[in-house]
């Protein structure tokens, strides 16, 4: 057993720590008040190579392991969310379907896009009544002549209004279920019938970019359903979610770890009662407890990044660090306002944006109750 | 144009603090870094290639290879360490020569860049001394550089400007960080640092290096004591008058050449 | 009485002697016979300063002399070579042996001027190739002169052109150089004792040279300058240059001076701030213009950036910017931890404020109790002079 990142993942961790402390950290709080998409960000992210980061090598990407990728996912989200998810839902929702499950003609048409950045992803399974119940997709794919027609909407979906290239789960037959869903790659600058809906006004993670998706007899040529086989759709939605659970686990990390530093460096400079707060065993207590949990949930996730690595089943794995690491995000943000005081309430200081942020992690990429049943699941031995 | 980048693996002195009660740094912990001046010197060699080579060389401990490997990723073809236990303990003396040695292995190069100061050392005298046992024309607090043909032409800072010299190649600059906004390495970089690119150590007899040149017995500066200058406390509390204060403090800011004024 | 002065041991900045006299480092004061000052001497803080027998003529050693670079810009003599002049005339002293200056120039621009600071000779070096710094040109001319002279010990102001200088000289000719020097002393061998800051400032080192001469470069601003004394007689020697017939590898196209680059907070030498104390907006203004005066960046505190005075780009604390220029400037700033928190690593803190208690004075190196609306017009007042 080996908890060391190797030579080189100590490389990438160094360079994309010091790129988001300097390029991303100090843009994060105006990003989240004004509501300002990180398109600077995602620019320099795609200079360094970091939006190819899971795609092979032979398409342009950088392939990189899961554990550094992973690394990655960590630092941004310690800088800012807006770019951690606009990064993470191209990276890993987007290119994961198309990389495991593509055509080689697909990956070669639409990878070496993405993963030089010059396309931003975006993954569309959402609707008004599919939620955690994926499976009941009302978007519907009817093939006509030598392409599909699609028809429905989709809503909640990160760069909905900015992807140039988005996944859309359909249904080409509802009455086979869960073998009747089929994933299509649609570019929306190219496409009759995609259209844009609501931008949403959100909680947290102002700056990046949730919109409706509208398809009305919009037409995709056949080529563009992923894998070429309907009725795989449900699978490869749930391979992505499985590999993308891992990502929202550390961005529970990041988050935690932003409010926590912010919290070590208060309780040094702080003084109440002539002393500083650091001298009070209540404020050393809180310390122990968030630096042990931030780190518990840290070790579970790169945990299932290693165990993703190695080749292995890592459903199990993916769903804990996921439910520990938002967890951790919720209790910890919680916790650092309060030993900020009143100073933690305002807008002035970056605590009640990380609080704010963190709740996304408990509800998107499936539900904590969701990880529950998966963990479950395993356990018991039952499909889920 | 083939370029030698020389340079150091340093702690990051920005955040080093002081053992309260020993009084001395603390070193453990410390993050290790890229000298700031000499990352400059790499992303000038970067921008100023063409189609030649830049080797990139540092005289350090094995860790020295981190610093190596992180040149390579921003876009060096070759990397040298010399990593030797005959180096340790050299003066800025030393320390030249036994790069000289070095280079001289290395062979042909137009240009060496360094950076002009560690911030560990903070003497700045290895670039010129480098210079010196190279015989090489020099040009140091570079902030702006052209190529033009075999010549180079930089923007030398001074006091209280500048001033614009040319010298024919091969030549040796020192550069500030002030000269550019060194680039970070991209994914892609490091993989190729960690899979393609090949680190070369070489010891003292690799370079032929003169062993009574080198080393701490060699050097002829040493250091006798190290300790921590006076800490920040309750300081002088000016008197008098408001106008013989204010006199007081600007003749006192003079002294210290903070305010330039003669 | 003796004179006295804080040995380096001692870990302030100031010291309290007793009967309302405090002394700083690198000053001398005469000693009253106080408790404080006889506990400071039993603990090493305060050391007393040995009186040098004043050398008759004939004591005086010829040879192994102490040099002074004599640095000169257009044809002005560089403000740190009378700084250390004085500190060159207290070393030769302590040796017993001469203290010379060298000048290499294209015609003579100071030599008397030397000499009155303190200087005993003059090594001047004419020619209009030698009008602007070359690295080829003066490394050759000093290192021949070091080399028939031999002196003992040589000293140039760590300017741009001194670091590019020294380092050359000693290299070519094989012995030690030390950079920056902040102290300079002759110890009990009768060596050259460097005092030095390394890793950024954090810590001072102590350096030996084992050959000769010993080099150093040494701080502009540290060493306090020498006495001029018009009536002080001195020796000029010529020496004739050997580079008549060589070109010098390098050539200098142009020279521009230039105001130094507006610069971000972060990054500024020296940031002058203003707080609640100016009382309102246009008091503000001073701020302003005493920072235009002396090349300054202009910091404020969170209030006066709340209260519109200024851009919130200004401001410095916990929730604006943090920054470590040479020197920081409070003006009417009370110093809560909000705001100490962005500045306290700077290195040289001035505070005026005219509340004695204010936080601000706990971190200050230099303190003024004074109403800042009336102190800053007297600053610029004296820097307009």
């Amino acid at each position: 057993m080996n908890f060391d990142f190797t030579k080189k993942q100590l490389a990438i961790k160094k360079m994309i720590k010091e790129f988001a402390d300097k390029e991303v950290k100090p843009y994060a709080a105006e990003a989240d008040q004004k509501e300002i998409f990180p398109a600077e960000q995602i620019k320099k992210l795609s200079k360094l190579g970091v939006m190819g980061m899971s795609v092979p090598r032979k398409y342009g990407g950088a392939e990189l392991d899961n554990v550094s990728q992973t690394i990655i996912m960590e630092e941004i989200s310690r800088a800012c969310n807006a770019t951690a998810v606009t990064m993470g839902a191209h990276a890993s929702l987007t290119c994961h379907p198309i990389v495991n499950f593509g055509t080689e003609e697909q990956k070669q048409a639409f990878l070496p896009k993405l993963a030089s950045g010059e396309y931003l992803g975006a993954f569309a399974l959402t609707e008004p009544a599919a939620g955690s119940d994926a499976v009941n997709v009302q978007t519907t794919a009817v093939r006509d002549g030598d392409g599909y027609i699609i028809n429905g909407n989709k809503i909640f979906i990160t760069n909905g209004g900015k992807a140039d290239l988005v996944c859309v789960v359909t249904t080409t037959d509802k009455a086979a279920k869960h073998k009747g869903l089929a994933i299509f790659i649609i570019e929306p600058k190219k496409t009759k019938g995609f259209g844009l809906g609501k931008k949403e006004d959100k909680l947290g993670l102002r700056g990046s970019n949730t919109q409706e998706l509208v398809f009305q007899d919009m037409r995709v040529p056949k080529e563009n359903l992923i894998g070429g086989v309907e009725g795989e759709g449900f699978k490869q939605a749930m391979s992505v979610f499985n590999s993308g659970r891992i990502g929202i686990g550390v961005q529970g990390v990041g988050i935690a770890q932003a409010a926590f530093e912010e919290c070590l460096k208060y309780v040094n400079e702080r003084e109440q009662f002539d002393r500083k707060l650091h001298k009070f065993q209540a404020l050393q207590f809180m310390l122990a407890d968030m630096a042990m949990k931030i780190d518990a949930a840290r070790l579970l996730c790169f945990r299932a990044a290693d165990v993703k690595d190695k080749g292995r089943k890592y459903v199990k794995e993916a769903a804990m660090a996921k439910l520990y690491g938002s967890d951790v995000a919720m209790e910890v943000t919680r916790q650092a306002i309060q030993i900020h005081g009143g100073y933690g309430y305002m807008k002035d200081y970056p605590l009640e944006r990380f609080y704010r942020d963190a709740k996304i992690t408990e509800i998107y990429e499936g539900t904590s109750e969701i990880q529950k049943l998966v963990i479950a699941a395993e356990l018991l031995g039952r499909g889920f | 144009m083939d370029i030698i980048v020389c340079i150091k693996q340093v702690p990051d002195t920005t955040d080093v603090k002081i053992d309260p009660k020993t009084g001395m740094l603390i070193r453990e912990g410390i993050p290790v870094i890229i000298n700031p001046d000499d990352k400059a010197a790499i992303e000038a060699a970067l921008q100023l290639k063409a189609n030649g080579k830049i080797t990139v060389l540092t005289m350090g401990p094995p860790q020295a290879e981190e610093a190596l490997r992180e040149a390579l990723a921003m876009g060096c073809d070759e990397a040298i360490l010399l990593c030797d236990a005959k180096f340790a303990g050299s003066d800025t003396w030393a320390t030249a020569n036994a790069i000289a040695a070095g280079i001289k292995k290395i062979g042909k190069y137009d240009l060496i860049l360094c950076g002009r100061q560690a911030i560990d050392g903070d003497t700045a005298q290895v670039g010129p001394q480098l210079a010196e046992a190279l015989n090489l024309p020099q040009i140091t607090y570079v902030q702006k550089i052209e190529s033009n043909g075999n010549k180079i032409k930089a923007e030398r800072e001074l006091e209280d400007g500048y001033e614009i010299v040319e010298t024919k190649m091969p030549a040796l600059l020192t550069v500030t960080k002030e000269l550019n906004e060194p680039r970070y390495p991209a994914l892609q970089g490091i993989n190729d640092a960690y899979e393609k690119k090949e680190i070369k150590c070489w010891k003292a007899a690799d370079i032929n290096a003169d062993e009574n040149k080198i080393g701490l017995k060699a050097s002829p500066t040493m250091v006798k004591k190290v300790f921590s200058p006076s800490a920040k406390g309750q300081g002088l509390i000016l008197q008098g008058s408001i106008k013989e204060m204010a006199h007081d403090l600007i003749e006192r800011l003079k002294e210290r050449e903070i305010i330039n004024k003669f | 009485m003796a004179k006295l002065k804080l040995s380096l041991n001692y870990p302030g900045r100031t010291l309290d002697l007793g009967l309302g006299i405090s002394i700083s480092q690198g000053e001398e004061v005469e000693a009253p016979d106080t408790i404080e000052v006889n506990n400071a001497l039993a603990q090493g803080f305060l050391e007393e300063i040995k009186e040098e027998k004043k050398a008759k003529k004939g004591e005086i050693k010829e040879g192994n002399e102490v040099w002074i670079f004599a640095e000169q810009r257009n044809g002005k003599i560089a403000r740190v070579v009378f700084e250390l002049l004085s500190k060159g005339r207290e070393l030769a002293d302590k040796l017993n042996v001469r203290l010379a200056a060298l000048l290499l120039c294209q015609k003579d621009c100071g030599s008397n001027e030397l000499v009155a600071y303190g200087a005993d000779k003059v090594y001047l070096a004419e020619n209009e190739k030698l009008k602007n710094y070359k690295t080829d040109f003066y490394t050759k001319i000093i290192t021949d002169l070091i080399k028939k002279e031999k002196p003992q010990i040589v000293i140039y102001g760590a300017t741009h052109i001194g670091r590019d200088l020294a380092p050359r000289i000693a290299q070519r000719i094989a012995t030690g150089l030390t950079a920056d020097c902040t102290g300079l002393d002759i110890d009990q061998d009768g060596l050259l004792l460097q005092t030095r800051p390394a890793f950024g400032g954090n810590i001072m080192a102590q350096i030996k040279c084992k050959t000769m001469p010993q080099m150093s470069t040494a701080r502009p601003g540290v060493f306090k300058l020498a006495n001029k004394d018009e009536k002080r007689k001195g020796e000029i020697i010529n020496v004739k240059p050997d580079i008549s017939e060589k070109e010098s590898l390098t050539s200098v196209l142009d020279v521009i001076k230039a105001a130094k680059k507006r610069v971000n907070l972060e990054e500024a030498k020296i940031i002058i701030s203003g707080g609640r104390g100016l009382c309102n907006k246009d008091n503000f203004k001073m701020i302003e213009e005493l920072a235009n005066l002396v090349g300054a960046e202009v910091g404020a505190s969170r209030a006066v950036v709340d209260a519109g005075w200024v851009g919130k780009d200004h401001q410095v604390g916990q929730t604006g910017k943090t920054v470590r220029p040479k020197l920081y400037i409070a003006c009417g700033i009370s110093g809560a931890i909000q705001h100490r928190a962005g500045m306290q690593n700077s290195e040289i803190i001035i505070a005026i404020n005219k509340d004695p208690s204010a936080m601000i004075f706990s971190i200050a190196d230099y303190g003024i109790v004074a109403d800042v609306k009336h102190f800053i017009p007297a600053l610029i007042e004296e820097l307009k002079k």
